[in-house]
């Protein structure tokens, strides 16, 4: 891990952050995004609700997993992506308050996927293994890796400096980095000793061509819903801060004038 | 470092022998879970079976308030700000807090695995004693090096109360995991034979010599303003 | 000869709220510097900027060499601060508690029996645990624990709080002894006629910012 650089003066947004106009966090690239977003879940819906097939043993209760699957898929990606925002903000060479804001906006979506991923994965349990939950490994530590990242998201909002909010919760993030796969371990070591098998042995799940490729469109579109989700809320992110530094330089005028009264 | 280390080490087991909070408050909180563990699951076969899981989830319970109470004792008058104002090199605190949070979990761990022989009825075995001092050693470390790390962390905030459980339960989950296995096995709860303990004893190595080097990096920046 | 502190425009902001709000000093060693205005004007924030613990937002600050933009911790092992709070461990004993602090910085046993005796603490005093101390030598307690840090630059925020005639003088006579011995003080306090007669310069701290500046700048101004 990096050794954290203690806080140089960041006041200003970069132009890049915070576009003109400055209500909008839209920009040509963000549109496209969201059109092809638009299409591509236009797409999986079809696909997945009429195109592709029941399966043999699950029938149509498979159709849940193209949502579970691209949501559980953007939920890894959001926080793989906290991750390494948070050692880049940390890391002295890179070090900037937009990485900052990536590592948060991204950590936000994370937590609503994996809630929905939560969610869809286990009404598909109750309908292929008659139950809500099962003490997987896969399962234990994606519901370990929510708690985690609520507690991050409240790290953030505790307030302070941005400099303050942006090393605690890089640091934080690195730690979950640590934790998450210790988690993982230990909860397979654990069912590893049981008789109960796991989820892996009793889901077989027979794809077919199709299915497959409704699976591949739920990925594709999930995954630029992300992008869309992730630069919208990044820009939301530093207009706050901008905010946040203009309130400042008012702040300060204010400030001055006490003494004069 | 070191020399900072055995200071604050020092300095907290000394408040404690003074004010004796954790053993006047802790311990007796403690020993009332462990009954309480009796009431809810009414039956002395379960009791007996589950007693290892007990012991260490009362543990971490007892974890949470000895955790406020380390950093109370730097808080109440300003000593965190002194601590920093005085240049004093944040791994030496965090590994001097994480000593003296150490020795006083090993006491109250202790205590608590004699009342699962008494209330519990749990069989300690001469075989299993090397086993089961290893992995109070081992979770011991894991607990206190994790304990001070998110309490320096949650200490300097408000709302600090709640935002500490959020924070370590799920990071000492492993522990959990890890120390009943074992513990279990050094005790032969279930039929679980001392061998089988040995992994978990592994687990909880790794997970205490990789929140040893990632806390001593990480304390200093989680309680910088 | 390079000033102790040198701040230029300096910002410091405490969650959202600039507490100084463009605050512009240079104080030269051997000064005992008087900080004095209403309360919230921003002298507390002052002394923690100096002493490193708050972060400077904008604008630039030296202290004792250290650029406190780029390594604000640098400066803590060298200045010494008294804030509003004592630091001291309720269940530890006087003596307990300026051997903790003093052992901090790496002071000597004698070093701390000096700081002790200096106070006025070294007799029936130094076996007393805090928590049955008046807040008077609390006070009393924190400034032995201060003396025992040898620091170059002493920041103090109302350190006459609480004390008694002879406590005052003691304090007196050893920040005296310290800007002899080459230290650098800064003093927050209100009471003007004390602590006015210490120093060498008395300045107005308002709205986040130094307002005015008032008698002869300079080491000279010490003795």
């Amino acid at each position: 891990m990096p050794t954290p650089k203690s806080p140089t003066p960041e006041t200003s947004t970069p132009a890049s952050a915070a576009p003109a106009g400055g209500a909008s966090t839209g920009t040509a690239f963000t549109r496209a995004i969201g059109l092809a977003t638009i299409i591509g879940m236009g797409a999986l819906a079809v696909f997945g609700l009429f195109i592709s097939p029941a399966d043999v043993r699950q029938s149509d209760s498979v159709r849940i997993l193209y949502i579970h699957v691209g949501t559980v898929w953007v939920a890894y990606v959001a926080f793989a992506v906290t991750a390494l925002s948070s050692a880049a903000y940390l890391w002295k060479r890179t070090t900037s308050l937009t990485w900052d804001r990536f590592a948060g906006a991204s950590a936000e979506i994370g937590v609503l996927f994996m809630a929905l991923t939560l969610l869809a994965g286990s009404l598909w349990g109750r309908l292929s293994w008659g139950k809500f939950w099962v003490w997987d490994a896969r399962v234990t530590s994606t519901a370990f890796m929510f708690i985690t990242y609520i507690g991050y998201l409240a790290v953030r909002g505790l307030g302070g400096s941005h400099q303050q909010r942006a090393r605690r919760s890089a640091v934080v993030a690195l730690l979950a980095v640590l934790e998450i796969p210790l988690v993982h371990f230990s909860v397979k070591l654990w069912r590893g000793l049981h008789q109960d098998s796991s989820v892996a042995d009793r889901t077989h799940v027979t794809l077919h061509g199709l299915m497959l490729f409704s699976l591949f469109v739920a990925l594709v579109a999930f995954s630029l819903l992300y992008v869309w989700l992730l630069m919208h809320r990044q820009r939301v992110l530093a207009m706050q801060d901008a905010l946040d530094d203009k309130g400042l330089d008012y702040a300060l005028q204010q400030r001055r004038s006490e003494g004069d009264a | 470092m070191l020399r900072v280390a055995r200071l604050l080490a020092a300095k907290d087991l000394r408040i404690e022998l003074r004010s004796r909070v954790v053993t006047n408050q802790v311990l007796p909180f403690a020993a009332i879970v462990m009954v309480m563990f009796a009431f809810a699951l009414n039956s002395d076969a379960v009791v007996s079976r589950v007693a290892p899981g007990l012991v260490w989830l009362a543990t971490l319970f007892s974890l949470l308030t000895l955790v406020q109470r380390s950093f109370a004792i730097e808080s109440a008058d300003g000593a965190t700000d002194a601590l920093r104002a005085a240049g004093v090199d944040p791994a030496g605190i965090y590994l001097g807090k994480a000593i003296a949070l150490a020795v006083q979990l090993a006491v109250l761990e202790v205590v608590l695995l004699l009342s699962a022989v008494v209330l519990y009825r749990a069989q300690l075995r001469l075989s299993g004693v090397v086993l089961l001092v290893t992995t109070f050693v081992a979770a011991t470390c894991g607990l206190a090096l994790v304990g001070t790390l998110y309490g320096g962390l949650a200490a300097g905030v408000r709302g600090r109360e709640t935002l500490l459980p959020l924070l370590l339960l799920p990071v000492v989950a492993p522990v959990l995991i890890g120390a009943t296995r074992a513990t279990e096995a050094a005790l032969g709860t279930g039929g679980a034979t001392v061998a089988d303990g040995w992994p978990w004893v592994g687990l909880l190595a790794v997970f205490v010599a990789l929140f040893g080097v990632g806390g001593t990096l990480a304390f200093g920046p989680l309680i910088e303003e | 000869m390079e000033p102790v502190v040198r701040l230029s425009n300096a910002v410091a902001v405490l969650g959202q709220f600039p507490v100084l709000a463009g605050a512009n000093l240079t104080v030269n060693r051997g000064e005992i510097l008087l900080l004095q205005g209403p309360n919230g004007a921003g002298k507390t924030s002052l002394l923690r900027l100096c002493a490193g613990l708050l972060p400077l937002a904008r604008g630039e600050a030296t202290v004792l060499g250290c650029d406190l933009r780029t390594n604000r911790a640098a400066v803590r092992s060298r200045v010494g601060l008294l804030g509003h709070a004592n630091g001291l461990y309720a269940d530890l004993t006087v003596a307990e508690n300026v051997a903790f602090w003093g052992s901090t910085v790496g002071a000597s046993a004698s070093e701390v029996t000096a700081s002790l005796v200096r106070m006025g603490l070294s007799e029936r005093l130094a076996n007393v645990a805090v928590s049955r101390l008046s807040a008077g030598q609390k006070r009393r307690t924190a400034l032995a624990c201060l003396v025992a840090r040898r620091a170059e630059l002493w920041l103090l925020d109302e350190p006459h709080a609480g004390l008694d005639a002879s406590g005052r003088d003691e304090l007196d006579a050893t920040l005296r002894d310290a800007t002899s011995a080459g230290a650098t003080i800064i003093v927050a306090s209100h009471e003007l006629e004390r602590a006015g007669a210490l120093a060498s310069r008395v300045i107005e701290v308002a709205g986040g910012q130094i307002r005015e500046i008032t008698g002869h700048a300079g080491p000279e101004g010490v003795r």
